[in-house]
């Protein structure tokens, strides 16, 4: 069975990859990742608001009430450098690249046009084999149209793209009126891949506290559909590779994506729930799912259902809700 | 060989050489010395080593006491060991001091000389301390300058090996200590040139060892004891030529030659001074000025002062000279005058004796004393001494520097008399701590010291407060050597960092004609000169200042600086000082800024360049008018209302005008009023809480906790409501029962807030409509405080809410008790302070106070104003501080006195029974005064007691009278930091826990030495860092309460009041009423930890959230009723260790600097927690 697919210009030894998330933060893990069969990782991301926010607290708070009283002129020791920045992030890809033999794909987000280039140059000078633009915007202001949203994106893919060698994905988020014209665009401007989609942590009302509060949970099974639907009408249509993230839990979810045209599949939530060893058995489930269904390749499988690819492409436009309505009536009303 | 610049204070200088030629330093915070220790603990936490390749052990003791106790010993074991330490902390290693000399055990002790505490502490410097020490055998070597610093160090430690004669080495504390320098640092290779190998080798010789066993420290009796003390004569006798030969070679390795005593001025001298430490050097540059206007004066600068060398001395006098004055930075009260005074004398009595007189005649010899306490000691002064010789009858026994109107004894000198040359840039800076305007002078004199041959000096000025402090920067800059030191008298540029000062203090006084002005405005370039107040503008024009404005508040939020106006202020400073080419500086400043910066990240040096560029684009000159046409008149520094002591004294001070003020003015016992801060009005804050009455539930929160006590709530009739201000808030009180018309009012202080916001956070009330809007919100000061001002003056002319119907367990009546401590200078947002308010509010009219020196001590008790005040009664806390070391014994001293008064008292009412009658004296004696009411009968019998003893004129009447107080219950507080009750006084707390006696001890736990600057204590938990624990404390911090709760009989309650102030309220109210020892543990927020201070509750929570801070009280009462005593008032651990820990710097930097020890620390940290939560739920189960 050859499981291997193409992301990128990056030779896979097959479609599942690490999606970005905290379990990049141990090169340990991602070495046992690689053992269950993982075949890139993409590395969780660098918020470069974050980084800015903790070097200014680090520096504030280090010489607050400094050089104000007599007695105690500052009120710490000086540690000389610290790792502030993003270098212990780019420590880690160094690390997690001498320690793994699959491709590092290291993630970003920024906020400044500067700190998108710096960092991007800094992950890929780090030995990163490629980029993922996590670019997380949520249009808030109401003077800003939907036209300037997405030339914000463009912008920030062609700023990076200008200042890189190595490949480029973007991770969208699903909210775009016009997604398939928003690909399209991205294609033009040079992504290596796009990425469907992003899961934006929502807010929460607490209501004991009465407080806002920012809560992830974990994606489903369920939750494929909406990737998927964009990824089997994308399939072809774009010069770009396609990654599917959302919802894959089993290798069932997996074998979906990559009928749908995606060149690779993400997760992690399914990581979380049931370890990392839990990789492995998907492949496993994968390889049985193509067996039955007579696949070789994963080669041969891409896009077999891609909306191109399907006897109902309509299916994947608003046939969904009628499909679901015949069966009901197929089911009950015939008699 | 290459000369090497650097440019350091004196503490870095003393702790360069130290570090590079020992192997061992036990050290002890003590402020002005700390940084030394801090110093050397950061060079070998480096893994910086010493000249002979080894990286020095650096450890931190308990106590000064300790530190030289293990100073002997690593010296008796061969180790080449050295200290530094100043002040109560010498005077605490006296005791081995006699030993160390009395073995002839060479080492040396690096003291920055500071004042002894008498009548007040003082941290600033004099020679009292190293003058204490003088019979100790040990040598007393000192330094009037940073260069001098750090070459008198390796001189003494070249020195003390050959002469086995130990060596204080000191220099004066502040003004030698902290002035930044341009120095020639010494090299290794110097340094080993210095230092004798064989020496090293025959000091290890002598050392204890098993392989070749002797015994030493002896007890001798009074057959050989004085024989044997004579024997280490020779060594004295040869020091001070040994001392004088490794100057010598010193001078022949790097061209610096010191004498023991140096000669300086004229050879044919009629007239000289002699002194030592910093004086000197201002004393050169006067006798060199007057050299030249062709006076024959000279001075003689002691170097060596023990052993004291006649020979040396007298070849060091010229010829000529006819009159001496000797001057002492130390006061012997009692004494026929001060110490160097008396041996000038004496050498000159035996060599008048001995015949070996170097003058003609016994030269008229006059001694005084000058610059206690960093006294200013300026040319003028030295001028005046000298031209006290010139009197037929000089003064003797006289003072320099004030005016004694008291006993006469000061000499009058001639201010105007100033000898600053014109070849240097003289710069003042007046800021605020939290501006950045030091660090940014600090960053101005390395760039011109570094960068040009310019010789540099900067000496900074602080006032006591923790928030809102105040600063003045001296700086010079200039071709020759700058020894002056002294504060800048006449500068040709001022900056004013901050507007307000304008009106507040006389910004304009040292500016010299012509000089340039900067100021930082809030106004257009075009309104200033109109919002100057009418003598600045008189000023401006008198001097021909050229004056420049910016606004730099408005520069630095636009570059997201925040309220950081430091590089901005720099830059203009560069840009029209004229210091150096514009162009060339501002290509320094970013070069420094990239050096300052750059650990801290990129995006901190590109704010800062920004900040540099638009500072240049936003400066402008203002056309200086030829009339002042100001309006604005500077106000009175304190209310008119105040009272005379404060208008006389306190707001002299406050006004910078403390110099001035005469002796006899002054309390002679160190006596000052209680209550003197509500008088300052520092307005520090720009925001302020607002109350909104409608939101308000009454809970009483934001009062408690309000560090500064500046929220404050009372309760009244309506009727009272008449002649309120219209913007006067009022609401009826909220509840049960409550009698109709009964109002409630939330009033702050506005002008004595600091802003911290820390009511606003702990405020649980929350609009309905706008969940996010609370019922105090921070808002913007200016608008308000007119109105504001009334309002608090009215809500003060309320009555206070009567004490005996408060149910004082609850928050919700004790914010109705006025707090009797109010608007200290602690740090805005302060953790300790609501504990001692809350002690203040519960027991604070019969309440007496022994406080640590601390962080408490200072806020407590510095001068000018002070916060322990009384109520309308006029009773309050009666407060006192006496060490560090001893507070708990002295809150004992209280105890005794007052049990025992209590109990001579009720002898003495047995006695007099027949004439006061029964039923008043059983009732004096019996009333257990258990609650409020209880005493407030007692003290209605004692008025009635006094009455009935006035006309008994017999003794037991008398004395029953003179102590019938004590029949009211007071309250004994022993308060004070970790520092104290972890590490330096824990002996003494112990000793006084353990003794049964009912007094009660409140730890303002930071988990560091707060005061001194962050210092790890034994209270310092695993895996924070701190001064001396620069890698993360290794150790688990020490479990306080469970080592007194091993006594059993100790009241013991550990609480944060922040995470349960129910809690706190109780334990505070159960250790008071237990008839016994009580341990209060309060968690303290503090800015040691690397937060922001309005999250400290936040933290507090935390804390007890994860385990750290369990909560709890154990109460012996309990046991006695057959209970298990422990009762745990917190939750079983609910978050990770890192949760609560990682939200502070103290913990975190470690992870950005060692990550891998950061993770096995903190790993350790939370099985500490762990193991902790079990061993409690195990004693509590029992």
């Amino acid at each position: 069975m050859d499981l291997t697919t193409k992301y990128m210009g990056m030779e896979l030894k097959n479609p599942l990859v690490l999606s970005s998330s905290p379990i990049s933060q141990k090169v340990d893990d991602v070495r046992r990742l690689e053992d269950n069969g993982a075949s890139a990782v993409v590395m969780f991301s660098i918020f470069e608001e974050q980084i800015r926010h903790d070097i200014e607290s680090l520096d504030h708070l280090l010489s607050a009430g400094a050089e104000s009283f007599p007695e105690a002129l500052s009120y710490f020791p000086d540690m000389g450098e610290y790792r502030v920045g993003p270098d212990q992030y780019l420590d880690l890809i160094r690390r997690t690249v001498e320690a793994v033999d699959i491709p590092v794909i290291g993630s970003l987000n920024g906020v400044s046009h500067e700190g998108w280039i710096t960092y991007a140059r800094q992950i890929q000078d780090a030995g990163a084999r490629a980029l993922e633009l996590n670019v997380y915007y949520i249009p808030t202001d109401p003077d800003m149209d939907a036209r300037q949203v997405e030339q914000m994106y463009l912008d920030v893919l062609k700023a990076v793209k200008g200042a890189v060698t190595v490949p480029v994905a973007i991770k969208l988020n699903p909210f775009f009126s016009a997604m398939a014209n928003m690909a399209k665009k991205l294609d033009l401007a040079g992504a290596d891949a796009l990425v469907l989609f992003n899961r934006f942590y929502q807010p929460d009302l607490n209501l004991t506290t009465m407080q806002v509060e920012p809560s992830l949970v974990l994606s489903t099974s369920a939750e494929i559909r909406l990737p998927l639907r964009w990824i089997a009408i994308l399939h072809h249509r774009v010069r770009a590779s396609l990654a599917g993230t959302t919802g894959v839990h089993t290798g069932e979810d997996l074998a979906k994506y990559i009928l749908a045209g995606a060149d690779v599949v993400m997760t992690t939530s399914a990581l979380l729930k049931n370890g990392l060893g839990h990789y492995a058995k998907m492949l496993q489930e994968l390889q049985i799912i193509m067996e039955n269904k007579g696949y070789d390749s994963v080669a041969q499988m891409k896009g077999a259902m891609s909306q191109q690819a399907v006897e109902n492409p309509a299916a994947f436009e608003r046939a969904n809700y009628i499909k679901a309505l015949e069966d009901y009536k197929a089911r009950y009303m015939t008699i | 060989m290459e000369k090497r610049i650097k440019i350091i204070d004196g503490n870095e200088a003393a702790a360069y050489v130290a570090h590079k030629t020992n192997e061992i330093c036990a050290i002890y915070p003590i402020t002005p010395s700390s940084n030394m220790g801090e110093w050397a603990d950061q060079w070998s936490s480096e893994g910086q080593t010493n000249i002979w390749g080894t990286v020095p052990q650096i450890s931190e003791l308990q106590s000064e006491g300790g530190a030289s106790g293990a100073v002997h010993g690593a010296l008796q074991t061969g180790a080449l060991t050295s200290t530094f330490t100043a002040s109560q902390g010498l005077l605490l290693m006296l005791p081995n001091m006699f030993k160390i000399a009395g073995e002839l055990t060479p080492t040396v002790f690096h003291v920055s000389a500071r004042s002894v505490a008498c009548q007040a502490l003082s941290i600033f410097g004099d020679h009292s301390d190293v003058m204490a020490v003088r019979s100790t055998g040990f040598a007393l070597l000192a330094s009037d300058s940073v260069q001098e610093v750090m070459d008198n160090a390796l001189i003494a430690q070249a020195a003390t090996l050959e002469t086995r004669v130990p060596f204080v080495h000191f220099f004066d504390g502040f003004r030698t200590s902290h002035e930044i320098n341009k120095i020639l640092l010494l090299s290794d290779d110097e340094m080993r040139a210095m230092l004798d190998d064989d020496l090293i080798f025959a000091h290890r010789q002598r050392a204890m060892n098993p392989d070749r066993p002797f015994i030493r420290g002896t007890a001798q009796n009074p057959d050989v004891f004085f024989q044997a003390r004579e024997t280490v004569n020779p060594f004295y006798v040869k020091a001070p030529d040994i001392i004088q030969k490794v100057m010598d070679t010193f001078a022949h390795i790097t061209g610096r030659h010191y004498h023991l005593f140096d000669y300086v001025g004229a050879p044919d001298a009629e007239r000289i001074v002699i002194l030592m430490g910093s004086g000197a050097s201002t004393a050169r540059e006067t006798i060199k000025y007057l050299q030249e206007r062709g006076e024959k004066v000279g001075m003689i600068q002691v170097h060596l002062y023990r052993p004291f060398s006649p020979r040396h001395f007298l070849a060091a006098i010229p010829t000529s000279v006819k009159s001496i004055a000797v001057l002492d930075r130390t006061k012997e009260p009692g004494a026929d005058g001060e110490p160097l005074y008396k041996d000038v004398v004496t050498v000159f009595s035996e060599a008048m004796t001995e015949g070996t007189m170097p003058t003609a005649d016994m030269p008229r010899i006059v001694g005084g004393r000058y610059g206690l306490s960093s006294k200013e000691f300026t040319p003028a002064m030295i001028k005046g001494v000298l031209d006290n010789l010139t009197l037929s009858h000089p003064k003797n026994h006289f003072t320099i520097g004030i005016n004694d109107d008291l006993s006469q004894t000061s000499l009058p000198y001639d201010p105007a008399f100033i000898t600053e040359s014109g070849k240097a840039v003289r710069a003042m800076f007046y800021g605020l701590g939290a501006d950045g305007t030091v660090g940014a002078n600090k960053n101005s004199i390395k760039i011109i010291g570094e960068e040009t041959d310019f010789h540099v000096q900067g000496y900074f000025v602080y006032d006591s407060k923790k928030a809102g402090s105040r600063t003045v920067s001296h700086l010079r800059f200039g071709p020759d050597p700058i020894y002056s030191t002294y504060l800048i008298q006449s500068a040709n540029f001022v900056g004013c960092h901050q507007f307000i000062f304008l009106e507040q203090t006389d910004v304009l006084k040292n500016a010299a004609d012509g000089a340039v002005f900067l100021l930082n405005s809030p106004y257009p370039a075009e309104e200033v000169w109109d919002k100057l107040p009418r003598k600045v503008q008189e000023q401006v024009i008198a001097k021909n200042l050229k004056l420049y404005v910016i606004d730099a508040y408005k520069v630095a939020e636009k570059t997201g600086m925040g309220s950081r106006v430091n590089t901005i202020m720099q830059t203009c400073f560069f840009a029209i000082s004229g210091v150096l080419p514009r162009d060339e500086a501002i290509a320094k400043i970013k070069n420094a800024i990239k050096k300052t910066y750059g650990a801290k990240g990129e995006e901190i040096v590109r704010k800062n360049y920004n900040a540099v560029d638009q500072s240049l684009a936003n400066l402008h000159q203002i056309p200086v008018p030829e009339k002042a046409t100001g309006t604005i008149e500077m106000p009175p520094t304190v209310s008119l209302e105040a009272p005379e002591f404060v208008q006389n004294v306190t707001a002299e001070i406050m006004a910078g005008r403390g110099d001035d003020l005469p002796v006899s003015i002054f309390p002679e016992d160190g006596t000052y009023p209680s209550g003197t801060t509500r008088w300052e009005k520092r307005n520090i804050s720009l925001y302020v809480p607002v109350w909104d009455p409608e939101i308000c539930i009454q809970c009483g929160n934001c009062s408690l906790i309000c560090p500064h006590s500046v929220i404050r709530v009372k309760t009244y009739h309506e009727s009272m409501l008449q002649g309120a201000p219209k913007s006067f808030k009022s609401t009826p009180l909220r509840g049960k029962d409550v009698p109709e018309g009964t109002r409630y009012t939330l009033q702050s202080s506005v002008e004595d807030c600091t802003g911290c916001a820390l009511c606003m956070e702990v405020c649980p009330a929350k609009s309905k409509d706008e969940v996010g809007r609370k019922a105090l919100e921070m808002e913007p000061k200016e608008p308000i405080l007119e109105q504001e001002r009334e309002n608090w003056d009215f809500f003060e002319s309320l009555p206070d809410v009567d004490r005996g119907q408060l149910r004082l367990h609850t928050v919700r009546d004790v914010q109705y008790t006025r707090p009797l401590f109010e608007f200290s200078g602690a740090c805005s947002g302060c953790g300790e302070t609501p504990y001692v308010k809350v002690l203040s509010q519960l027991f604070g009219d019969r309440a007496i106070i022994a406080n640590a020196t601390g962080c408490s001590s200072i806020y407590g008790g510095n001068l000018p104003t002070t916060p322990w005040t009384v109520n309308k009664a006029g009773r309050g806390p009666s407060w006192s501080n006496s060490l560090f070391e001893d507070n708990a014994e002295f809150g004992f001293g209280f105890r005794l006195t007052l049990d025992k008064q209590r109990e001579y008292a009720g002898e003495l009412l047995q006695r007099l029974k027949p004439e006061l009658g029964d039923d008043l004296v059983t009732a004096l004696l019996t009333n257990p005064q258990s609650g409020e009411a209880q005493i407030a009968t007692q003290r209605a019998r004692v008025t009635e007691l006094k009455e009935k003893l006035q006309g008994n004129k017999t003794p037991a009447a008398r004395h029953l009278l003179s102590i019938a107080d004590s029949l009211v219950k007071r309250s004994v507080w022993i308060l004070g930091g970790d520092g104290w009750a972890y590490d330096i006084g824990y002996g003494g707390l112990d000793h006084v826990l353990a003794s049964g006696k009912n007094v009660n001890a409140l730890v303002l736990d930071t988990e560091v030495y707060s005061n001194t600057g962050g210092q790890a204590s034994k209270s310092t938990p695993r895996g924070a860092v701190a001064k001396f624990a620069a890698s993360g404390k290794p150790a688990a911090k020490k479990d306080l309460g469970m080592m007194a709760m091993c006594y059993g009989n100790v009241y013991v309650a550990r609480i944060a009041i922040g995470a349960n102030s129910a809690q706190t309220l109780k334990a505070f109210l159960e250790a008071e009423a237990y008839d016994g020892p009580s341990l209060i543990i309060a968690y303290s927020h503090c800015i040691a930890h690397g937060i922001n201070m309005q999250k400290g509750l936040d933290q507090q929570k935390l804390a007890v959230k994860s385990g750290h801070w369990i909560l709890y009280r154990f109460n012996p009462e309990l046991a006695a009723q057959g209970k298990n005593p422990l009762v745990i008032d917190s939750k079983e651990p609910s978050i990770p260790i890192k949760e609560y820990a990682y939200n502070e710097i103290r913990y975190k930097m470690l992870t950005l600097s060692k990550p891998e020890e950061a993770a096995r620390l903190i790993k350790l940290a939370q099985e500490d927690v762990d193991m902790r939560w079990k061993l409690y739920q195990k004693w509590a189960a029992e």
